[in-house]
């Protein structure tokens, strides 16, 4: 059997992994990415929305992989009306094959190693200690030695379970989910719109995310515990029946959104986890690519702290947690018990809500007037929520 | 619990909500552990592609 020798192993080369990878190869740590698939990036189970500052941070903004850039979000409510909310320029839908390749070019120009065709099938431990990562490469079971594992292994992570962290979800933490490329419809190129309701999609929403050449995302997200009796793909369809019979499906990929807070423990000594693999996705709308690289940037640099002060234990690792809860995972748990209320929420108030944005005139719209009107129309909640919505999706 | 490969989609859903880590995925296929199994069904009410049977009623 091989062996070889590294400071960092990072498994996973999504957002997560590519962002941690390359902050500690920068830093001068030695660092191994394992990639599962053939390539990054594919298949693609993702909406590929993004705001632009979120992702400015960590790569040069390059039209292409960018496949649209939205000015405005437009929602639906369970009877019909539409409201548009505007912030212009802030928002792009993502090729996000292309997107996922460049951030991974970005860490082997910085010195990483990565293997593709490389399936993590678990650590090496020398008694309690997690000295490495035992992995399949074309058939053959190596072992790559380090002092760090970082897991950024997406929604599916097992590096976390292997470590004896809970990372199992509950159901009511994950929504379910199917999205259809579609062609063969105009869609408004610069907008994305959001539906709601109990009957269209329980717990979630359905999503159209416009791309280039008339074709757009068109997804679901419903919330796995209201999933037994009727999946996601029965909602979607009847909406397609509904919405856009005339559409061409181009293809179909199915997905799971974790939509916890986080997870209470994803740190211990010598392991650290990242991106979906921790659960460090916007309850609220799902979104996940700009917060598993800012988790990723953080815990890329804790790591090649730590391998410069020689200490890789937990205790010096919590440097990532306190960060991150700093930059964002306070925001999280607040979204978080916002999106439980969100679940609560019956269809008159989502009517109610989209009515209350309607009254803003277009060139007046902005979270502070959306607020003062929704306050005085009523209901706190539902001020609460749009707010929470808004700046969450269009940060 | 069953899966039946020609509908699963590989995307580990399901995976993340085994309580007790019976599920394993590889870059083309997706098995779960019986004996690990517990069949509390969680993995079948998630699945998006609605690929997997079996649970008790
Ligand atoms: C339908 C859908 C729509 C979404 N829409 C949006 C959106 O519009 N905007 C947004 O911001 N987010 C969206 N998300 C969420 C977003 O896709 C994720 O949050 C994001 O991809 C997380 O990045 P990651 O690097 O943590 O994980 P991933 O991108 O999932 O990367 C994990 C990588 O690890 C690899 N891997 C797994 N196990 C192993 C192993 N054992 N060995 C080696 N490699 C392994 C996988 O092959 C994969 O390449 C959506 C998700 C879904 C399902
Ligand atoms: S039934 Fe439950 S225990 Fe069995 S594989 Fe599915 S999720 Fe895991
Ligand atoms: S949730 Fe369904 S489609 Fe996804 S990996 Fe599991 S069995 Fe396959």
């Amino acid at each position: 059997m091989k062996h070889k020798n590294y400071d960092i192993v990072v498994i996973g080369a999504g957002p997560a992994g590519s962002v941690a990878a390359r902050y500690a190869a920068e830093q001068g740590a030695s660092v191994l990415m394992l990639e599962r698939d053939r390539e990054a990036g594919i298949p693609v189970r993702c909406a590929e929305g993004v705001s632009r500052n979120g992702i400015a941070p960590f790569i040069d903004i390059n039209p292409k992989w960018i496949a649209a850039t939205i000015d405005s979000a437009c929602l639906h409510s369970p009877d019909g009306e539409q409201a548009y909310m505007y912030n212009n320029g802030t928002g792009y839908v993502l090729e996000r094959r292309l997107f996922d390749t460049e951030l991974c070019n970005l860490a082997i120009t910085t010195g990483v190693e990565m293997l593709t065709k490389a399936d993590a099938i678990g650590l090496e431990y020398s008694g309690e200690k997690i000295t490495g990562v035992r992995f399949k490469h074309f058939g053959e079971i190596k072992i790559a030695n380090c002092s760090i594992v970082i897991g950024a292994d997406g929604v599916e992570s097992r590096v976390g379970r292997w470590a004896g962290i809970n990372t199992a979800l509950a159901l009511n933490d994950i929504d379910t989910c199917v999205q259809y490329t579609v062609s063969g419809i105009d869609f408004e190129s610069d907008a994305c719109h959001f539906y709601f309701g109990k009957k269209v999609s329980p717990g979630g929403y359905i999503w159209i995310f416009p791309k280039s050449g008339n074709t757009a995302n068109i997804g679901i997200g419903i919330s796995g515990d209201l999933a037994a009796e009727k999946g996601p793909k029965a909602y979607l369809d009847e909406f397609m029946k509904r919405t856009f019979p005339e559409a061409k499906v181009n293809y179909t990929v199915f997905g799971g959104v974790p939509t916890a807070w986080g997870l209470k423990e994803y740190i211990k000594d010598n392991i650290m986890l990242v991106g979906d693999a921790a659960r460090q996705v916007n309850p609220i709308t799902g979104g996940g690519i700009v917060q598993a690289m800012i988790a990723a940037g953080i815990a890329g640099q804790v790591a090649a702290d730590s391998i410069k002060a020689g200490d890789q234990s937990k205790k010096f690792l919590l440097r990532y947690k306190k960060e991150w809860d700093s930059k964002l995972g306070k925001i999280q748990k607040t979204m978080y018990s916002m999106k439980e209320r969100f679940m609560k929420m019956d269809d008159s108030k989502f009517n109610n809500l989209v009515r209350l944005c309607q009254s803003i005139p277009k060139e007046e719209f902005s979270l502070k007037k959306l607020f003062s009107v929704a306050m005085k129309g009523d209901p706190l909640l539902v001020a609460e929520i749009a707010r929470a919505f808004v700046a969450s999706k269009l940060k | 619990m069953i899966i039946n490969r020609e509908l699963c989609d590989i995307c580990g859903s399901c995976v993340a909500v085994c309580p007790v880590d019976a599920i394993s995925v590889s870059e083309f296929c997706v098995t779960i552990n019986q004996d690990k199994c517990i069949e509390c069904g969680n993995c079948q009410q998630i699945c998006p592609a609605r690929a997997i049977s079996g649970a008790k009623k």
